[in-house]
């Protein structure tokens, strides 16, 4: 059970990730809103109290790995990163711009505390299983994290690595679905439907478990579990565009803009909630 | 590096593999070998079986394979993946080119069987274009093997080598060209027999033999040319391709590939940019492979002797 206090330090990190994530994305104006939101709070969990992880040494070895394999949910990740101190906050505003370091689309080469780099969907889903699998040849204890959206479960590519990982018990990974409902083209459910997670994932070799993934005691619940000797699959039933209710209500909202009145609204709204759990 | 071609057959590659790769895993910690459910076909079953902790099977499923190896190198590990040459290329592009290539994590791919040494596997199998693609990798390199010789020293360079590293090497028999244990120099092109410089005919693979095999009968006909095998078609040993170009005036290219995009293509592009001079070619003429022995589809395909020996004759008159 997470204590009293620890939940409003994960709440107020939830807040402070989506507060981050629409400072980038707002700084330009339009962006990947809807599936960078719907995983800020299963980021706040991880960063907050799960992971380990150093911000000055990025690289360090045994360090617990991210993969966001549905790379257009980059900023999410910068936003964590840079509220954990990995890099300046201000640089969130340089998201996209000409020579930044923080593309739209994760790059393990130019984002400090970036692990892999992803975009094309389905591929983080293999790397993810080779660094899980490396790190376990090596006999470190660390654990690899890889978030992949519902939408993405569409490529074939997605279920070979589950394959893989099943039949080699890489157990030291934890993969995370992102099931928000929605992708680029309307409700998952109508443009492909991916039938029963839990029970694919069971299929395949894995632990799996559906819990809601914007809550944020189940999902600390979820994320210490002990490992056993099959890998696990966490099924996130998310909200797209979950903290902004504009957003949320919003049909189409894998990808979406405003002006700057509109952000300052939204973070406004972001800031009055932290300030009430203060 | 000795020249020791006499127009005999080598031994076979698939067994240079379970000596080489060991071999490689027994030195460095790092070395790790995937395949995509064809251990079998290069001799590696045995011993991955008997090191599990060193050998990945990954089943039929190439893009995977190429992921995880991604994957594994990034966390510092030197992977090694091997299926045949399709599916080393076109099968698994977009993974070799991202999640390895662009992201930067080191790795060596084999595609067994390029061209027409996939031979009763047939057309579905039949990699005319896997140079071609793998040359549009930005810092990728390409090795088309012409012997057991070439093929153990390279390997043993490659695992640590600087970005994707593309082998397209037979499993059968090619003709024997180097001593056992010769040094090769990745991205140095082999001047192989030097009559003359009334031609120069740049080679790679299975077509060196048949180039210097051409040389010789030339050579008794009173043309002499020279040949360079051009085993790293990228990066291109540039400097040799323009001096024996400019000192030959005349240049034919052999290779077991479509003429877009491979050996070919390289060099004209050098050539045409840095000292214009007549090529001809000898390689696939933008066909699909087909089904057959190796040799009838040597003859199907015009990768033969007698037409490197007509292409030199060709391409002297344009001089």
């Amino acid at each position: 059970m997470l204590e009293a206090a620890k939940l409003t330090e994960l709440k107020k990190l939830s807040l402070e990730i989506r507060i981050a994530i629409l400072e980038a994305i707002g700084s330009l104006g339009a962006g990947h809103l809807g599936g960078a939101l719907s995983i800020a709070d299963a980021l706040a969990v991880l960063y907050g109290e799960i992971m380990k992880y150093d911000p000055a040494d990025p690289g360090m070895e045994d360090r617990d790995k991210v993969v966001c394999s549905k790379g257009h949910a980059g900023p999410a990740l910068y936003a964590t990163l840079a509220v954990k101190g990995f890099f300046p906050y201000e640089m969130l505003k340089t998201l996209n711009r000409p020579g930044t370091h923080l593309p739209s689309h994760c790059d393990r080469l130019l984002t400090p505390g970036i692990d892999a780099t992803t975009g094309s969907l389905g591929q983080g889903t293999s790397e993810a299983v080779g660094m899980a699998l490396g790190d376990k040849l090596k006999g470190l204890k660390c654990r690899t994290f890889l978030f992949v959206g519902d939408g993405e479960s569409n490529e074939g590519q997605v279920w070979e690595a589950a394959m893989f990982a099943g039949a080699k018990k890489v157990n030291n990974l934890v993969w995370l679905i992102d099931d928000n409902k929605k992708q680029l083209d309307g409700r998952t459910a109508d443009v492909l439907p991916v039938f029963d997670f839990v029970e694919k994932f069971k299929a395949f070799g894995f632990d799996a478990v559906r819990i809601d993934g914007n809550d944020l005691e189940q999902l600390y619940e979820a994320l210490s579990a002990e490992a056993g000797d099959k890998p696990r699959a966490i099924i996130l039933d998310t909200v797209k565009g979950k903290g902004i209710k504009e957003i949320e209500e919003t049909e189409f909202n894998h990808s979406l803009g405003g002006d700057e009145a509109t952000f300052e609204r939204w973070k406004d709204g972001l800031r009055k909630e932290l300030e009430a759990l203060a | 590096m000795k020249i020791i071609y006499n127009g005999e057959k080598d031994r076979a590659f698939k067994e240079v593999y379970p000596e080489v790769i060991p071999a490689l895993c027994e030195e460095d910690p790092r070395v790790v070998y995937l395949d995509a459910d064809l251990m079998n076909c290069i001799g590696m079953l045995k011993w991955a079986n008997e090191h599990p902790d060193r050998a990945f099977d990954c089943g039929i499923a190439e893009a995977n394979m190429a992921g995880i190896a991604a994957g594994l190198a990034s966390v510092g590990f030197k992977p090694i993946i091997h299926t045949f040459g399709p599916f080393a290329s076109r099968r698994c592009f977009d993974q070799v080119f991202l999640s390895a290539g662009y992201a930067h994590n080191d790795i060596t791919v084999i595609g067994s069987d390029p061209g027409v040494c996939a031979a009763l596997n047939g057309g579905t199998h039949m990699p005319f274009e896997d140079v071609a693609l793998y040359r549009t990798i930005p810092t990728a390199t390409i090795f088309d093997i012409a012997d057991t010789a070439q093929l153990a020293d390279l390997l043993k360079q490659s695992v640590n080598m600087k970005g994707v590293k593309y082998f397209r090497v037979n499993r059968k028999n090619n003709i024997k060209v180097y001593e056992p244990g010769s040094h090769f120099t990745a991205g140095k092109g082999i001047v192989t027999k030097e009559y003359g410089c009334d031609a120069v005919i740049f080679a790679s693979g299975i077509m060196l033999g048949k180039a210097m095999e051409a040389a010789d009968k030339l050579h008794g006909e009173g043309i002499d040319v020279t040949v360079a095998d051009l085993f790293t078609i990228k990066p291109l040993d540039e400097e040799l391709v323009i001096d024996l170009a400019g000192k030959c005036g005349a240049v034919v290219t052999a290779e077991n590939h479509n003429r877009i995009g491979g050996l070919t293509s390289a060099v004209c592009e050098c050539l045409a940019m840095n000292a214009p001079t007549p090529v001809s070619c000898v390689a696939v003429e933008d066909e699909f492979g087909e089904v057959g022995p190796q040799d009838y589809l040597e003859e199907r395909f015009g990768l033969t002797t007698d037409r490197i020996i007509t292409k030199v004759k060709e391409v002297i008159e344009k001089k």
